[in-house]
């Protein structure tokens, strides 16, 4: 009988430190499992954002470097830039990549870099205890806007994928959602989309990912789920966006 | 290395620290135009190509020390340079470099401040150098060139100590020896090759090894407080072992002057002068500035007095009071702004101190 299906060799077997229900951890194994079957573990390099995906690298079984906040383009760019054999990626959090970093993000994305970027979009910071994110929704109640995002206080949800789709040296984005099997099988899809366009040079290309947070949500892990396929995505459409 | 008079150059104190870079093995730059390094920014997005390095010139002086960051992590030589306010902004990136244990090199050619300040010749980053700069207990190992033919020498010393100590390295100078141009006698082969050190904690993917990881997080208990102490018995063997500095007739001398990088020329002058008069006079510049070389005041005759002198409202006097420990008597004179202490100034201030013998 043909083996369909086992434990990533990327992914170390561990216990998670994310909460239950968290988007993280599929998201995680999804890059194992692409690292695994484009055979590049050997080869790949990644930038591991601050916020609750911190320690990345104690799941990953590869090579990864730490970011200050918001710099993970920048310090991707030079690896890169100095090793261009290698296969380079920064996974990013909505505030790492569209608040503090939006300058990294936006030029490095400008510059062309051939680089591909996992950008994990909850709506919230997970890590400080659950404040507005530059993508949080308007009416979104968080730590930092208790009545709810209120456009004319907090501003409007940042569409960043969007913004960076302007911009001639971007090859490829595609948003995707993890709220169902579906999703997350074209989520995977995207992601190994996203590897395989740097391995074939072809530029800087970004899958950003909705994922649940429900702890910050104040949702079950389901509701969180349902939350998504009914809200977010009428917010942030499912697509290829470039 | 071969000396070869056909290798001498007329060059400014920029493109000397740019040129040395090079020879150095340097194969990364990136940094953000600010006046007045303008020129090494420039130089090294002609020269760097020809070394077939990497020369980015970066969206802000934050994504130029995290491109550094990230091209040491990677096992390259790098570096950025800036001014002042630029290099304030690179401190966040600096501490990561310092908590990450990487190689790095971060030339500040200083101007006025505070704030935007001016563009004139200043050395009033004196403490955000030897002091870390930015949050949590670090150091960089500081050099202080005083001439374009010392900025050139000393680039291949500060990558050298770099790789040796996986330390970021800070050159420090002023606005007055990035710009003054000098002639520079260059290596006839480059005082160090490329890729001599070796890096097995690099990011070059982790074929036929363990992984690699490159960080400054410690979440459990304890590790932190463990690698700080690790941090501290590295800093404590560059302090045994890497002083430097240069000494101008300081044996009989009743009175010392102590002055770094472009105000310790003026300061020789003054030397000079003061034991054309008959006053036993010398001077101590420290080439390191961290460590500051305390060996340089050992005992001597309590009545002599060292004269520092700054272009800045007092900073590197503060070490200079360290070093003596109260047995001997310390005087300061100073300016900041884009005032330099004259000779004149320093020779009256001396004449002052001196002891009527």
């Amino acid at each position: 009988m043909d083996k369909i299906y086992a434990h990533p060799k990327s992914l170390r077997d561990l216990p998670t430190h994310y909460c239950p229900g968290c988007g993280h951890g599929i998201a995680h194994r999804i890059i194992a499992e692409v690292v695994d079957e484009l055979g590049i573990r050997e080869k790949i390099i990644a930038v591991a954002p601050v916020g609750c995906a911190v320690i990345a690298y104690d799941y990953w079984d590869f090579d990864c470097s730490e970011a200050a906040h918001g710099r993970a383009l920048a310090v991707a760019t030079a690896i890169k830039r100095v090793r261009r054999d290698n296969i380079v990626f920064t996974y990013q959090g909505d505030g790492d990549l569209a608040a503090i970093g939006t300058n990294e993000t936006i030029h490095a994305d400008n510059r062309g870099e051939n680089l591909t970027v996992v950008f994990i979009n909850n709506g919230v910071y997970g890590m400080t205890g659950g404040q507005m994110a530059p993508t949080s929704l308007l009416s979104q109640k968080t730590a930092t806007t208790v009545k709810g995002r209120d456009a004319q206080i907090h501003g409007f949800p940042l569409k960043i994928s969007e913004m960076l789709a302007l911009l001639p040296g971007v090859k490829y984005i595609e948003r995707t959602s993890l709220h169902s099997p579906q999703e997350i099988i074209k989520t995977k899809r995207a992601v190994k989309q996203a590897f395989s366009n740097q391995i074939e040079g072809l530029g800087f290309s970004l899958v950003e990912i909705l994922s649940p947070c429900p702890t910050y949500w104040g949702m079950a892990p389901r509701a969180a789920l349902d939350w998504v396929r009914d809200v977010v995505i009428k917010e942030f459409p499912l697509g290829r966006i470039k | 290395m071969g000396k070869d008079k056909k290798n001498k150059v007329l060059m400014s104190g920029n493109e000397a620290i740019a040129e040395g870079a090079l020879q150095a093995g340097c194969l990364f730059y990136a940094g953000y135009p600010i006046t007045p390094q303008n020129e090494l920014i420039g130089y090294m997005s002609v020269h760097m190509f020809e070394k077939n390095g990497v020369f980015i010139q970066a969206e802000s002086e934050i994504a130029a020390i995290n491109m550094v960051y990230g091209a040491s992590a990677a096992g390259v030589r790098a570096m950025t340079s800036s001014s002042s306010p630029g290099i304030s902004l690179k401190q966040e990136g600096i501490s990561y470099i310092a908590g990450a244990e990487l190689p790095a090199v971060i030339v500040n050619i200083m101007r006025a401040g505070p704030g935007l300040g001016n563009i004139w010749p200043a050395q009033s980053d004196y403490f955000q150098a030897t002091r870390g700069g930015g949050n949590g207990e670090y150091r960089c190992i500081v050099l202080a060139p005083a001439s374009v033919q010392e900025s050139f020498d000393l680039m291949s010393t500060s990558f050298g100590l770099a790789d040796k100590y996986r330390i970021p390295v800070i050159v420090l100078g002023d606005g007055m020896l990035g710009q003054m141009m000098e002639p520079v006698q260059l290596p006839v082969a480059s005082c160090q090759l490329p890729g001599k050190t070796k890096k097995p904690w690099a990011l070059t993917g982790c074929k036929g090894r363990e992984q690699n990881i490159v960080k400054s997080f410690y979440m459990r208990e304890g590790d932190l407080e463990k690698f700080n102490l690790k941090l501290q018995g590295k800093y404590a063997q560059i302090m045994k072992n890497e002083q430097e500095y240069e000494e101008v007739d300081t044996k009989d001398a009743m009175i010392i002057l102590v002055a770094y990088g472009s105000m310790a020329r003026i300061a020789k002058s003054a030397v000079k002068f003061l034991s054309g008069k008959g006053i036993k006079a010398g001077l101590i510049r420290p080439i390191t500035l961290w460590p500051f070389p305390v060996k340089a005041f050992q005992p001597r005759n309590r009545n002599i007095c060292y004269l520092a002198v700054e272009m800045s409202y007092g900073q590197m006097v503060e070490d200079v009071k360290l070093a003596v420990c109260g047995k001997a008597k310390v005087a300061f004179l100073g300016r900041s702004g884009g005032g330099i202490p004259t000779e004149e100034e320093i020779i009256n201030k001396a004449k002052t101190l001196s002891p009527k013998a």
